[in-house]
């Protein structure tokens, strides 16, 4: 995974709550059995009308009125929306289309569970913000910057060559931001643990209510 | 003691923590089920060959495929008409067959929605944590077990290590008091439908939820299934609900139900409650005599009246919040819908009875009660796609089947099917479906398609009478023909 950086750029505004991950990739678009190309899904039905049956053919045109269709936020890297994005479906693929489209870090009041764990597999950043703090910046027409290392977002605003207008500071869980800021693989550190592991598993096994494996004895009927 | 008394969820997490990664920092927690379906997977399977690692325990996996196998009678062999979903298929096969695991195929009798399949098999057991790639896997927790949803690189994780990471969530307990009014015409479904429509979308977000009180111990293991289902749909990282006889009972003498079950009961017993003293970190209090049968009206499942209500001014619903009056209008305006229509005059195009809420055979026996001897309505098309081939040859023996079939009902093969649409079951732009299913976001049912979740009993009178109906109020008949 690739470390993740210091981002700045402006910041696409997504002005709703509850933004559930069949908003941020259709269902249509989960059969892939690869991670990448999701991108161009993000947000499909919100982006693009005439929809079902589409992937992307010439049937499909974009809807002016949505955000991600402006030239203005164009090359945005940071997403930031409201309360509890990312609710519903597990699908990892809505990380995969807003790290695909460009997205590197996410701002909102609060995450789904699911979506906020998901982000950190994948080098996207979810930046939990106060409200009010989040509100500004959806009106906000300047860059933002996102520096985790720091924990600070930082605003500037248009035009202004000094320094940032408004910081706001964000707390991350020390595990986290480490697997992040050096693009951990987190499945060959978990594997350094292999002993622990097989211990744990001698240890639990003989308790009298160890959950076993399935009998071997029983193989599929069909 | 008081200051180590434990919930129910604590006790389950101490016992399957290998290590925590500082004192404030995630566990690594050791799994012991892991089911694995054919959309969710691909990607974890492919991680593992290009790093060259194995499955550490395939004794304690177990793959099917639901999501995106078709339930028309006759279609389910391969080729599937959709390449893409063939694909799929066969890749989850293939992935199978290399490393190890045990999969109930499209052809399998055993084959059925992840979450139906897992407590049938006796494969879901009390006290253990059981992970899959989807979000409903907080149905588990109707057994005790912590259960719930991972995304695809934790898959490949769990496949890789048999553990998982994951930060402590707190725990919370929703206490449903009381009796249900209006038996057998108030459900499982119309409780957790009412508790979301309290609490919100994320009043559960960062929590392990614990349904308890006299209307969760009066709820069979179905019911519990369907209200523990949707503890996600209330942000909730996973929902239990303490075992009892009923649960012991229910996993007794299954194909999978272990041979020492008895001395794991035993046990069980005497370890996997809440103890009296331990504290919850947020409490919510139902009644649960004053849940009428719910209908939503909106585009997430929060957004949910009784059926004697009418569809609310957006203005009304937001209480001085812009943003959630707001949601309320953008919602209205996706559903069609205006401001002060009675939810019973809200005319239906389809009905959708089904999914991992509500597929199992006590949902399709309730929902069979206000179809037997009647049609579906003139212009209405319903269809009933069981959980499970368990269910649906369980359902024909009892002549359910027929009862569907007579009323115009499709009867189909199991799996997801329209809940979520990825196989050719889907909503066309603009139709109105009332549906068992968990979910009503935009979309979800197909592009444009317009959602109503509802009980199973409640979407089946609603196919009869083109639009939703107070159940309490209707005759209904037991039994089969």
């Amino acid at each position: 995974m690739e470390p993740f950086r210091t981002v700045r750029s402006v910041a696409t505004p997504l002005d709703k709550i509850n933004v559930d991950t069949d908003q941020i990739v259709p269902k249509q678009f989960l059969k892939l059995v690869q991670r990448s190309g999701f991108g161009k899904y993000l947000f499909y039905d919100w982006r693009y009308e005439s929809v079902e049956g589409g992937s992307g053919g010439a049937s499909v045109v974009p809807r002016p009125d949505f955000v991600l269709n402006h030239p203005r936020y164009k090359g945005s890297a940071i997403l930031v929306t409201g309360e509890n994005f990312g609710c519903g479906s597990s699908r990892e693929h809505a990380v995969w289309a807003l790290a695909d489209y460009g997205f590197r870090a996410v701002i909102a009041p609060s995450f789904a569970d699911i979506f906020y764990n998901n982000c950190f597999k994948n080098g996207v950043l979810p930046v939990t913000l106060e409200r009010g703090e989040v509100r500004d910046m959806l009106k906000f027409g300047g860059d933002i910057e996102v520096d985790l290392k720091a924990g600070e977002v930082r605003m500037y605003s248009p035009g202004s060559t000094a320094g940032p207008s408004h910081v706001a500071r964000f707390e991350m869980e020390p595990h986290r931001r480490t697997v992040l800021l050096e693009g951990l693989d987190e499945i060959a550190q978990t594997l350094k643990y292999e002993k622990k592991i097989s211990e744990f598993e001698r240890k639990s096994g003989l308790a009298e209510s160890a959950i076993p494996s399935l009998p071997p004895d029983k193989p599929l009927r069909a | 003691m008081a200051q180590n008394a434990s919930t129910l969820f604590e006790k389950i997490w101490d016992s399957h923590e290998v290590l925590r990664n500082g004192a404030d920092g995630p566990s690594l927690l050791y799994v012991d089920r892991h089911m694995v379906h054919e959309v969710t997977s691909p990607q974890a399977f492919e991680g593992l060959r290009a790093n060259s690692r194995k499955v550490r325990r395939p004794g304690l996996t177990v793959a099917t495929m639901d999501h995106n196998v078709p339930t028309t009678p006759g279609e389910r062999r391969l080729p599937m008409a959709d390449q893409t979903s063939d694909l799929q298929v066969r890749t989850l096969e293939e992935n199978c067959r290399e490393f190890g695991i045990r999969l109930f195929g499209m052809g399998s009798p055993d084959q059925g929605i992840v979450h139906v399949i897992g407590p049938q098999l006796g494969i879901t057991l009390p006290g253990a944590t059981i992970v899959c790639g989807d979000s409903h896997t907080s149905t588990h927790g109707a057994f005790g077990a912590l259960a719930f949803g991972i995304g695809t690189s934790d898959v490949e994780h769990v496949l890789a290590s048999q553990t998982v990471w994951m930060q402590k969530p707190k725990s919370l307990e929703i206490m449903i008091r009381g009796r249900m009014s209006g038996p057998r015409a108030v459900t499982a479904k119309d409780v957790i439908l009412y508790v979301i429509r309290k609490i919100g979308t994320d009043g559960g977000a960062g929590h392990v939820a614990e349904y308890r009180g006299e209307a969760v111990s009066d709820m069979s293991m179905e019911q519990r299934m369907t209200i523990c289902n949707m503890s996600i749909e209330a942000g909730a990282r996973a929902g239990l609900v303490a075992p009892d006889e009923k649960t012991f009972e229910y996993l007794r003498g299954r194909t999978y139900t272990p041979e020492n079950y008895e001395e794991m009961v035993n046990v069980w017993e005497k370890t996997l409650r809440t103890d009296s003293k331990a504290s919850f970190a947020k409490r919510y209090e139902i009644d649960a005599g004053r849940i009428a049968p719910q209908v939503s009206w909106g585009t997430n499942p929060g957004m949910t009246c009784d059926v004697t209500e009418a569809v609310p001014d957006p203005a009304e619903y937001g209480d001085g919040d812009k943003s959630r009056e707001d949601s309320a209008r953008k919602a209205l305006q996706y559903m069609g819908l205006e401001p002060g229509t009675p939810m019973t005059e809200i005319p239906l195009d389809r009905v959708f009875i089904g999914s991992c809420t509500n597929a199992r055979l006590e949902d399709l026996i309730e929902a069979s009660r206000a179809v037997r001897g009647r049609k579906i309505a003139r212009g209405v098309s319903a269809m009933v796609v069981p959980g499970s081939q368990a269910v649906k040859r369980s359902a024909e023996e009892m002549g359910l089947d027929v009862i569907f079939k007579d009323a115009g009902f499709e009867w189909r093969e199991s799996g997801c099917s329209m809940c979520l649409g990825m196989n050719p079951d889907i909503l066309m732009p603009g139709e109105r479906c009332a549906s068992t299913s968990n979910r009503n976001f935009e979309g979800r049912q197909g592009a444009g398609g317009r959602t109503h979740l509802a009980s199973p009993v409640m979407a089946a009178a609603a196919a009869v009478n083109g639009h939703f109906v107070d159940v309490r109020e209707m005759d209904m008949q037991d039994g089969a023909v």
